[in-house]
């Protein structure tokens, strides 16, 4: 390419790696979230008759906190990519499409601190 | 020259209101499954973090949530907000799966036209399965 230029009107804003970030974020994020789908699994499943106190002792461990914290954090990263990902596919207005992705930002954010507080005060 | 020039097919995003227009492959039902999936999840993001709330917090809380199943919640009778936890359900099971099935497929490079038909039908039975054996335990 003669005109290299990579800044400013002609800055390149399409092109390798712009999408990678969120492919491989958005791979990662499901694989903790499915480590975890499978750790709570295994506890249900193997642990002691269901019912408030088993289901509290099995968030009430510290590892178990934790993971779950991984986890929350993780399921907004991913649902961030993927709704972005769906905006992007059907709203052509930029200003109807930034609305929805802060409006996307405000919702992931607030249920994002919900579940941590419900975790870290059991 | 531009008379003998052959229409080609014309491939876009196929938008909600067109999904039943179109006659969809397995891996097309798995790939607009995921999206409906993940978006159902997202929007009843609240409502989930509620039931891990109540069921959560206390003794007394976990009794609330449990009673969300007998006895309904707000103006939702029970078997309409078991219905939307079925929902729910299905979206999880069909969204694992199918990203299961994507991890695979990206791990393994290992695509072809009949593998991806053939792990698609997987994915849309084992999904179904799955769901109704829990939808079994959920409202019987």
């Amino acid at each position: 390419m003669a005109d290299n230029k990579n800044f400013g009107s002609k800055r390149l804003v399409v092109g390798a790696h712009y999408g990678f970030r969120d492919w491989l974020s958005q791979r990662v994020t499901a694989a903790l979230m499915a480590l975890f789908t499978l750790v709570l699994v295994a506890q249900v499943l193997f642990g002691a008759k269901m019912g408030y106190v088993r289901w509290a002792q099995i968030f009430s461990s510290q590892w178990m906190k934790v993971l779950t914290f991984v986890t929350i954090v993780a399921l907004a990263y991913h649902a961030w990519v993927g709704i972005r990902d769906v905006w992007m596919d059907y709203i052509k207005p930029v200003g109807v499409r930034l609305a929805l992705q802060v409006a996307t930002i405000a919702w992931l954010v607030g249920c994002c601190g919900w579940a941590v507080q419900v975790l870290w005060r059991l | 020259m531009a008379d003998t020039a052959p229409t080609r097919p014309v491939y876009r995003n196929i938008h909600v209101t067109q999904i039943l227009s179109y006659r969809l492959p397995p891996a097309g039902m798995v790939s607009i499954g995921h999206r409906i999936s993940g978006v159902l999840m997202f929007l009843a993001l609240p409502f989930i973090v509620w039931l891990f709330d109540v069921s959560l917090t206390s003794e007394i809380s976990y009794e609330r949530f449990a009673s969300t199943f007998a006895a309904g919640l707000w103006i939702f009778p029970a078997w309409l907000v078991k219905l939307g936890v079925l929902v729910l359900i299905w979206s999880y099971l069909h969204h694992f799966i199918a990203g299961v099935r994507h991890l695979w497929m990206d791990a393994t490079h290992s695509v072809s036209k009949q593998q991806g038909h053939v792990s698609a039908l997987v994915t849309l039975g084992a999904s179904a399965v799955l769901t109704l054996a829990l939808g079994f335990k959920l409202f019987f």
